[in-house]
């Protein structure tokens, strides 16, 4: 098969690594992401709807997808669609990014 | 879509979501950037008035409070009334509404397993799975390797799960979308005619509501 792959998402018949059937347990910050994309898309709120959300992570690009977790993708995805939509700017973000980091330290 | 492949692995063409005072417990270790990020969205979404920490935290339990023993719940009914097993098969979302579970607005296709077909669940290009049913997917139902190889070589795949189907069954890989979910519904394992519903319900576990593998009890041949 030689379709061309619409993204780094379209991943159908193209790996032969086995199953790893392991399970990792859910840290507090992917668990605060879920719940974060479950609002923020909920009736009352309707920030952005799935396709939204799917379009935003097929479009991290596939240096990002790939070297990022399942969750990890979460964050990014839902960042580019605040700041795209301006309900968060990018500014703001990366100052609050660095005094989070800060007060983390 | 539905894909199937009738005794062989080669042939199924499949294509047819202030202020972390209130919220969980923080992480171990450093944060990540990529951890950074949300933590300084979620502060900035509550301090614009967008999301509210009670919202996140009680949010959080909803997910953590579900898990496959719904699932599991609505097979057990399934096999042991077969007026609910066929309302369950030609409208899931209704049917499991019955048994208040409101999967709205997503509908839910649910596929029998038989003695001649067994379906597999899978989302290719992320991870659209029944929530609300089973709780969320784990991580092998999201990897790269069972996303791309189930639909190739759905056999060998479950042979990693120590799953060894009889040759002559039919494969069916439906491939999720972001606006419908399946569920399989596995068959009853035999010599389960006494049991009672818990009983039954205890034999249904996640993965054989995937169709990675096959009810407790159950015998391959």
């Amino acid at each position: 098969m030689s379709a061309k792959r619409i993204g780094p998402h379209d991943v159908a018949g193209s790996v032969v690594d086995p199953v790893d059937t392991t399970a990792h347990e859910l840290a507090g910050w992917e668990k605060r992401i879920d719940a974060l994309y479950k609002l923020l898309a909920d009736e009352k709120r309707c920030l952005f709807v799935v396709d939204e959300f799917r379009l935003a992570i097929e479009s991290l690009g596939p240096d990002v997808y790939n070297t990022h977790s399942y969750y990890e993708r979460w964050v990014l995805a839902i960042r580019d669609i605040l700041i795209k939509k301006q309900i968060i700017t990018s500014d703001e973000l990366s100052q609050r990014v660095v005094d989070v980091l800060d007060r983390e330290v | 879509m539905t894909s199937e492949d009738n005794y062989s692995d080669n042939n199924v063409v499949s294509k047819q979501v202030h202020k972390h005072d209130h919220t969980p417990p923080a992480d171990q270790g450093p944060v990540t950037q990529v951890q950074a990020i949300q933590i300084a969205m979620q502060e900035l979404l509550i301090e614009k008035g967008l999301v509210c920490a009670e919202e996140i935290r009680e949010t959080v339990e909803l997910i953590d409070s579900i898990t496959p023993s719904r699932g599991a719940e609505v097979v057990a009914r399934a096999w042991l009334d077969p007026e609910f097993k066929s309302r369950l098969l030609h409208n899931g979302t209704a049917a499991c509404l019955e048994m208040g579970i409101d999967l709205r607005p997503t509908p839910l296709v649910v596929v029998e397993n038989t003695s001649l077909i067994h379906n597999i669940v899978v989302c290719t290009l992320c991870s659209c799975y029944p929530r609300m049913l089973l709780g969320l997917p784990p991580d092998w139902y999201k990897s790269t390797a069972y996303r791309s190889r189930i639909i190739i070589e759905p056999r060998v795949v479950l042979l990693e799960f120590g799953t060894n189907l009889n040759p002559e069954l039919s494969i069916r890989v439906h491939d999720s979308t972001a606006d419908m979910r399946y569920l399989v519904l596995p068959q009853r394992p035999n010599n389960t005619e006494n049991f009672s519903v818990n009983q039954l319900t205890e034999l249904v576990t996640r993965d054989c509501m995937i169709g990675v593998t096959l009810p407790k009890n159950s015998v391959t041949s």
